[in-house]
């Protein structure tokens, strides 16, 4: 009898666990849905507004136009392509290298108390805004660069900016190698220098990759820093001193008073900006599988 | 003629002792076993040999270990020289992720070997000594990893001999391999041991017996008993070597 009633009750509490576990799985679907949902929105709306505006200018006109003049109806973005693929070319020249060599330093090199220190730091700047990085940009870099928005400047805030990710990224990769790589290297009479650059680095090489081409997506997207230092002249970018529009300030620039074709070729603007994130995304999937093979 | 000559050797692991009081003299171009249960501090003492154990924490080593009656632990000795003459293969097969000729290129390169021709040649010469040339010869370019477990761990031999070591150690080389794999490497040691002195970390006894000179026998940190190998597995002297190989504990 006993047991018949502690029977009942358990399978009254299985049933009550299988509502809770069903009622928590449609939470986290739902949860999942929102930002699928979000992914969708968002194409959806960029392809709707911009893919008509880049048909009535004209995909050639339109992609490799070497004139934007939105006041005589002439779009073409190709001045703001290059500009944006120069500054963040320019970012990865400069950040990249200091950016591994970093995370070198602190997987294999800096004491445990150093790295407790630097980390943090790193962080940091991670979590900064992008407006501050642009004002610092403002007022010391630029003046620096004889006071005038220039790539060089936005190059040089992009090379900041991209640190952290290059960093994080290359890091935990690095630390991710097999001690036994270390040690084989080491007992062979390799130093500990030969053995991190020579093995480790090249066992790490596609996390490296990974990191660098999270730089890239980190620095082609960004407009509120870069609007700031750039010079923001929408013309063929004339030289490393001289300044250039991206396609992230192009449309910063000209959103708030734009009408009509204008406005829909500025969202075209950001549908061109979309596939490079789309091609970034691709190579960075691309990455993730060679490290699996 | 003695390679290596221990005395006195205690090793500390933060508080735990891991050896105590180690005394051992190694004769050169023969092979000696270590032999003993789990965390006895064969391993331990293994790779206090080549000064592996600097890399741990905390690890601590007083007494003498004379490499040809040179202190390794002076503070005159360099690693990378020690590492040079005293070579190591490890218990898990570590190639290198890259080719079969660059694993074995890595450490003369490393100690400043430069030219093709030179660089073939000890490529070459490392992997017959290995007696895994005609196996690999056509995949040179290849990457090591792609090797089976028995290979990668004979290219590892290789690599090891291409830096031309006086002194092979071997820290359970056969323990994740098959039967087959475990007797060509055993062939393999018998071989080399006329030019290199070897010393070997085996959990099995009867690879020990098989193919080694000297065996010594550890238990909780101490060795117990060293001597010849025929003679130890014979007519052991101590009652817990006597016990460990005839299989009462272990």
């Amino acid at each position: 009898m006993s047991n018949k009633k502690s029977l009942t009750r358990e399978t009254a509490a299985g049933r009550n666990n299988q509502v809770r576990e069903g009622a928590a799985r449609i939470l986290f679907l739902a949860a999942a849905c929102v930002s699928i949902l979000a992914v969708l929105l968002i194409t959806v709306f960029l392809l709707v507004s911009g893919v008509p505006a880049i048909a009535e200018i004209g995909v050639f006109k339109f992609l490799f136009g070497t004139v934007w003049k939105p006041g005589n109806d002439i779009y073409g973005i190709l001045p703001m392509i290059l500009g944006s693929l120069y500054v963040t070319a320019g970012a990865l020249v400069l950040g990249v290298p200091v950016g591994v060599l970093t995370a070198i330093f602190l997987s294999r090199f800096a004491s445990k108390k150093l790295v407790s220190y630097l980390k943090p730091a790193v962080q940091l700047l991670a979590g900064i805004p992008s407006v501050v990085y642009g004002f610092f940009g403002l007022v010391v870099i630029v003046p620096l660069l004889g006071g005038r928005g220039s790539m060089l400047a936005a190059s040089i805030v992009l090379a900041i900016m991209i640190l952290p990710t290059v960093i994080t990224v290359s890091e935990s990769s690095l630390n991710a190698v097999e001690s036994s790589y270390y040690e084989g290297s080491l007992a062979l009479g390799a130093t500990h220098e030969r053995s991190v650059f020579s093995i480790i680095l090249p066992a790490a090489k596609s996390g490296v990759t990974a990191a660098v081409i999270l730089g890239v997506g980190r620095a082609i997207g960004e407009a509120m820093a870069v609007i700031m230092v750039a010079g923001n002249q929408p013309r063929m970018p004339q030289g490393i001193m001289k300044g250039l529009r991206t396609l992230t300030t192009n449309i910063v620039m000209e959103m708030g008073y734009s009408a009509d074709l204008h406005r829909e070729a500025l969202i075209a603007t950001a549908v061109v900006l979309f596939v490079f994130i789309l091609i970034i995304n691709f190579l960075f999937s691309l990455t993730k599988r060679g490290n699996k093979a | 003629m003695n390679k290596f000559d221990i005395s006195n050797l205690d090793l500390f692991y933060g508080q735990l002792q891991a050896l105590k009081n180690v005394e051992l003299q190694i004769p050169e171009r023969q092979i000696t076993a270590f032999i003993g249960p789990s965390g006895c501090g064969k391993s331990t003492l293994l790779r206090s040999l080549n000064r592996m154990n600097d890399l741990v924490e905390g690890c601590v080593i007083t007494g003498k270990v004379l490499l040809d009656g040179q202190d390794i632990y002076a503070p005159s000795m360099d690693t990378t020289v020690l590492r040079k003459r005293v070579g190591m293969v490890f218990q898990k097969p570590n190639p290198f992720p890259m080719t079969v000729y660059d694993n074995v290129a890595y450490g003369p390169r490393t100690h400043g070997v430069r030219g093709k021709a030179k660089l073939d040649d000890i490529v070459e010469r490392s992997l017959r000594d290995a007696a895994i040339w005609d196996e690999l010869k056509d995949r040179l370019r290849k990457d090591a990893l792609g090797l089976s477990g028995g290979q990668q761990q004979r290219l590892c031999i290789a690599r090891a001999l291409a830096v031309e070591p006086e002194v092979v150690l071997m820290d359970e080389p056969t323990s994740a391999l098959d039967p087959i794999s475990t007797s060509r490497i055993e062939d393999l040691c018998v071989t080399l041991r006329e030019k290199y002195t070897i010393i070997i970390v085996t959990h099995n006894m009867q690879q020990a017996a098989r193919i080694s000179d000297n065996t010594a026998f550890f238990l909780l940190g101490e060795i117990i008993e060293y001597g010849n190998t025929e003679k130890l597995f014979s007519i052991p002297r101590d009652k817990r070597t006597e016990d460990y190989i005839t299989g009462r504990f272990g």
